[in-house]
């Protein structure tokens, strides 16, 4: 292939050469975008599929969905009760759209609502605290650089990327050491002071040029006032990609609350989901939607803050 | 008598040297104390709640890790360690995670490398494409558990496709395959966030010495082998390294799948500290934890070292 693209020296034939060259090229280059376009396509349904039925499927009356899912989700006591296939249908469209099951899970049955309530009440305070307690290190770290707090910074990054079989054994002891365990405080405390944010805010404000620091403070500012009038407003990108890596995380949590919260009354709605018993199939498509709904509305609002997030994320070296 | 008069000026000049020095040094350093001070106030909060949340009690627990219980306080040294490391729970739960990892690292490290080559082509939707690789790392995994059961069910959906290409039914969820269904929602959930940082990389290569290779008439592969894996060498360690935290994190996945007991092969280490959350036994938990913390304080030091080497290769 290369070879014949080589002899560029033969200038006489130079023209015509690369005309069908070019030609070839384009065709070539025509191929290769759809050859890309389709692994793309193929990796792209893949990747919607379980979204996308998931949505579909909470739009399916109960009955549908006993007739297509029962057996999987069959008990084998509960199982006389309601028509159940053989086997397992995958269904995209529902017979016959049907809000039933929001209308249950939000007006019949409290309990999933109360679980989705606790989802917020742990995941809230943890996002706004966390932010504001890593807002005011990061400004200490970004402010001066000597070798202990270089240290420090370093036990963050550690710390950071301890997965939580190792950190939440201290967390538990400091929650019985608190008596806090069995309460929401147990979740919250450590959540709150979790260095990620610290991180990545961290990088950000490091990359505020010094000058602009020394103007302010030549103006006459004072620390608070660089903290909260040039630093905070020219780290809001990555404090909104903080916000939203935090929000993910913990409103996905599962270890914690299994751990810390022995009552089950506390726990979110991404632990509860997964106990939901088998007659109430149906409800779990359209809980399961309602839980999708905040983070898939904070991703539509975000990717580029997202994105940007993980980008910080990547410059750990840095 | 000249000489001494040097001596005499040459110490009035060095006086006069240190004087100013010291006038020099002392005003900044004030000020540089000052400052010093003054951003630490901003990073107590933050600090106090790192102490109390996560060091002290790893330090109590490096203590009880030593010790045969809290209350006596006899050091046994590394009875604790050697109790755990001969569990066979511990050894089954390390096993397993481990394969999970030697499966799972490589192909999210591979396929998002490929994805992200994919859509660094002038493709048509190329931000949508992205929107849709990333979009599974937003939804709670408890919510597409449900979908995932649907279709690893034994008679469920992928079986179905499988006996239709003529295979046999596979019960995905009580066997060796198990581990195939956790890969895949594995996959799914992290590939796109692997992505997003190859993107990130991959169009921070410097463009003209891409220029340079097609100028010279380099395939497409040449310069993918010779040019662009060695820019990405740096990344391609980090995200490996993210990826294998992330595999210790799975799980989260299992449990929502399949529970607090699920099939022998997907017992995780996680399981383990949770069974030993459940019978309190402090020793065991906290030489566990440490056995953990030292493991991936290794890993993460691999990372910091290779990343310093290849960093400074690129640029050099």
């Amino acid at each position: 292939m290369s070879k014949d693209r080589m002899p560029l020296r033969n200038t006489r034939h130079k023209s015509l050469r690369s005309k069908s060259n070019r030609q070839r090229k384009k065709i070539w280059s025509v191929i290769k975008i759809s050859i890309a376009t389709c692994i793309a396509a193929f990796f792209a349904v893949l990747f919607l599929l379980p979204i996308v039925l998931t949505v579909s499927n909470s739009l399916m009356a109960s009955s549908e969905i006993s007739a297509n899912y029962g057996s999987v989700f069959a008990t084998s006591e509960t199982g006389g009760k309601v028509y159940i296939s053989e086997k397992v249908n995958l269904k995209f469209i529902p017979d016959m759209v049907s809000f039933s099951q929001y209308a249950t899970v939000l007006l019949k049955s409290p309990d999933y609502l109360l679980k989705f309530w606790n989802s917020v009440i742990l995941v809230g305070p943890i996002v706004v605290f966390q932010l504001l307690v890593a807002s005011l290190a990061s400004y200490g770290f970004a402010r001066y650089r000597g070798r202990v707090r270089e240290i420090i910074f370093f036990l963050y990054i550690i710390l950071m990327l301890m997965p939580y079989q190792v950190t939440l054994v201290p967390n538990y002891l400091v929650s019985d050491w608190l008596n806090i365990l069995d309460t929401r405080w147990a979740i919250w405390l450590p959540g709150i002071f979790s260095p990620f944010a610290v991180f990545l805010l961290t990088k950000c404000m490091r990359r505020i040029p010094a000058s602009v620091i020394e103007a302010a403070q030549i103006d006459g500012a004072g620390e608070w006032q660089t903290y909260r009038k040039i630093c905070m407003p020219l780290s809001r990108g990555a404090i909104c990609s903080a916000a939203i890596l935090v929000f993910i995380d913990y409103w996905n949590m599962v270890e914690q609350p299994i751990i810390l919260l022995s009552d089950s009354e506390m726990h979110p709605l991404s632990v509860f989901l997964s106990k939901i018993n088998s007659g109430e199939i149906g409800l779990a498509f359209a809980v399961a939607t309602i839980y999708m709904v905040p983070s898939l509305l904070v991703f539509l609002y975000g990717e580029e803050y997202l994105v940007d997030g993980i980008t910080y994320q990547g410059g750990i070296k840095g | 008598m000249s000489g001494r008069g040097n001596k005499a000026a040459k110490a009035k000049l060095t006086g006069i040297v240190q004087r100013h020095k010291k006038m020099r040094g002392s005003k900044p350093s004030r000020q540089l104390r000052k400052l010093k001070i003054g951003s630490g106030l901003y990073l107590a909060p933050s600090l106090l709640g790192v102490l109390i949340f996560f060091v002290i009690p790893f330090i109590v627990i490096i203590y009880y890790s030593m010790v045969d219980n809290p209350i006596s306080g006899n050091f046994v040294f590394l009875d604790n360690f050697k109790n755990v490391a001969q569990n066979t729970a511990f050894q089954k739960a390390v096993y397993n995670t481990l394969t999970f990892s030697a499966v799972a690292v490589p192909l999210a490290v591979v396929l998002s490398l490929m994805l992200a080559i994919v859509l660094e082509s002038k493709l048509p939707f190329r931000s949508q494409f992205r929107t849709f690789f990333l979009s599974p790392m937003m939804v709670p995994v408890a919510s597409v558990v449900l979908i995932w059961q649907v279709l690893f069910h034994y008679n469920g959906a992928v079986n179905d496709l499988l006996v239709s290409f003529g295979g046999s039914k596979i019960d995905w969820m009580k066997s060796e395959y198990s581990h195939v269904v956790i890969v895949i929602l594995f996959l799914w959930k992290n590939l796109g966030y692997n992505m997003i940082l190859f993107m990130a990389a991959l169009s921070s290569i410097p463009k003209d010495i891409l220029e340079v290779a097609k100028l010279e008439s380099a395939t497409s592969l040449q310069t993918f082998f010779y040019i662009k894996i060695r820019y990405l060498s740096s990344t391609i360690l980090f995200v490996t390294i993210m990826s294998l935290i992330s595999s210790f994190k799975v799980f989260r996945e299992i449990y929502l799948l399949t529970g607090d007991y699920p099939y022998d092969t997907l017992y995780m280490l996680q399981h383990f500290m949770n069974n030993t959350f459940r019978s309190l036994d402090y020793q065991k938990l906290s030489a566990a934890a440490i056995l953990m913390s030292i493991f991936m304080v290794i890993i993460i030091g691999i990372l910091f070292l290779v990343e310093n080497r290849f960093g400074k290769d690129v640029e050099g």
